[in-house]
């Protein structure tokens, strides 16, 4: 008769109060509050996000990259824990890279959508990281998938996720068109994310955008008092 | 017929078998009106900043169990390898073992490679550490150093989230060291100027979080150099008891004259003791 390990409340550790002395965010696990958006278009995507990271009411890092580099045209947007979606994309880029290797050429992006999709639905119950894969690769050219919380994987030509994002569903959905050029949609995903960061306390900072295409990735920043304005109430 | 014994083998990793007997304990302990012990936590100021040659990290040394200071001259930054090095915050024990078992295979890793480690390698290590024990490591660190590369500086989250930035701050006092560095940070600033934003940082954490305090420990690391500054200030210098009175010494002494206290009384009983038995037992001296 083997003995079970016992499964104990992870608030165990909180049983003393150490109120006076050790407020809230040193005990509270680092998420990024977020907005992401990724958008298709013809000959790429368009990724944004934008840059805070909080612990509880602190922002622990308020110029954060949430656009991480999986493979050399292929990116993903991270919400959710920033420890499991930070070791998920470093565990998924060693995937991919060795995978890229034995097959000698570019993977695609539903190979790396694919391989976050594994991982984040086979650890579901640990997990809390919400991923949009996005990237070109030569069979279907631009494409963005979605990976929710929980591990469902789907393909959409425009996703948002995090926090943010509810705020700015109505928005995206009145204002996507298909075909749209490559301005058009560095436009809608800049407008998109500063609405949402407006009413989203989780989601500040700057805006980060990357356009990855057959010619590579292009990155760029847009600082706060460069924002897109809108009516000032 | 020999009888088989059942060895239970033991399996890597936390025992939680007496998680359940704790909680019992701690609400028995609680309904008497006591509180259990508290592990020893370095409530913590720990900073690290960026500058034109290299990195500079600082700390105070205050190290708390509940309210009450248990070292007030603790040493919060850990030597990770020659060019890397690392201020711990949260649990005092799991600051020092963690950073102690990193510095160790990163020296195994150094050897391997031939080469002084990189400050990336060294947050990976810690990184994917802390992450597979989901954040029961209570060890947040800011990570600094100096290699092939340049200088770099990450902080480290218990649950094994890491920022690479050019200047962070973590523990109880992190709020008022950031408040200094959002104020007067610049890049590339020369090494004085950063020592002295460093120590401001930790200064206001000290005197504005109780769970931070004593002295300031400074480490500059540059390309070939190390400037371990412990102490770089003591902000709280302990006052010095009066020597003598009168020209008696006074601290710790407590033999009086005779005649201070005065005598009132006296009596003499003699104890009339026989000698029982004697024992001599020599002393094995070859």
């Amino acid at each position: 008769m083997a003995t079970m390990l016992q499964k104990f409340p992870s608030s165990v550790s909180t049983l003393n109060d150490y109120n006076a002395l050790y407020p809230d965010w040193t005990q509270r696990e680092v998420s990024t509050g977020t907005t992401i958006m990724a958008v298709e278009f013809d000959g790429g995507v368009v990724m944004g996000a934008d840059s805070r990271t909080t612990t509880g009411a602190y922002i622990a890092n308020r110029v954060t990259d949430k656009l991480t580099p999986i493979h050399e045209r292929i990116f993903c947007c991270r919400s959710g824990s920033a420890a499991d979606t930070q070791a998920i994309a470093d565990a998924v880029t060693y995937q991919l890279g060795f995978h890229s290797i034995e097959l000698d050429e570019a993977p695609l992006v539903q190979t790396a959508a694919s391989l976050f999709r594994d991982m984040c639905y086979r650890y579901r119950e640990e997990l809390m990281a919400g991923i949009i894969v996005a990237g070109w690769d030569r069979r279907r050219g631009g494409q963005v998938y979605t990976v929710p919380v929980g591990g469902m994987m789907t393909r959409q030509p425009v996703s948002v996720g995090g926090s943010g994002s509810s705020y700015i569903y109505g928005f995206v959905d009145s204002n996507y068109k298909p075909a749209m050029s490559k301005e058009e949609c560095l436009k809608f995903t800049a407008e998109a994310l500063t609405l949402a960061m407006e009413r989203d306390g989780s989601s500040g900072g700057v805006v980060r955008l990357a356009v990855i295409s057959e010619q590579g990735v292009e990155r760029q920043v847009i600082l706060g008092n460069q924002l897109p304005k809108f009516s000032t109430v | 017929m020999a009888t088989v014994s059942v060895c239970q083998y033991h399996r890597g990793g936390f025992s939680f078998e007496n998680c359940k007997r704790n909680a019992l304990l701690e609400a028995d302990i609680n309904k008497l009106g006591f509180s259990s012990p508290a592990a020893r936590k370095t409530g913590t100021t720990i900073c690290g900043v960026v500058y034109k040659d290299g990195v500079v990290l600082g700390a105070d040394t205050r190290a708390t169990e509940g309210m009450v200071v248990a070292d007030k001259n603790c040493s919060k930054i850990h030597y990770i390898s020659p060019n890397v090095y690392c201020c711990g915050a949260g649990t005092a024990a799991d600051t020092e073992m963690t950073t102690q078992i990193i510095s160790s295979n990163l020296e195994l890793h150094s050897l391997s490679t031939g080469r002084l480690p990189r400050v990336a390698t060294a947050n990976r290590m810690l990184k994917q550490m802390l992450f597979r024990y989901q954040g029961y490591i209570g060890a947040a660190l800011v990570l600094g150093g100096v290699d092939c590369t340049g200088p770099h500086l990450y902080s480290i989250y218990p649950h094994g989230s890491t920022d690479k930035l050019p200047y962070v701050t973590m523990g109880s006092g992190s709020l008022a060291a950031m408040a200094v560095f959002e104020d007067r940070y610049r890049p590339n600033m020369e090494e004085e100027e950063a020592k002295r934003l460093v120590r401001d940082a930790i200064a206001a954490g000290i005197f504005n979080d109780l769970g931070s305090g004593s002295n300031i420990d400074l480490c500059v690391i540059t390309k070939g150099k190390v400037d371990y500054l412990r102490p770089h200030d003591v902000a709280n210098k302990k006052g010095v008891r009066e020597d003598k009175i009168y020209g008696r010494p006074v601290t710790g002494n407590y033999r009086y004259k005779h005649g201070t206290t005065g005598v009132l009384a006296k009596t003499v009983t003699p104890l009339n003791l026989e000698v029982v038995e004697e024992n001599v037992q020599t002393m094995d001296t070859s």
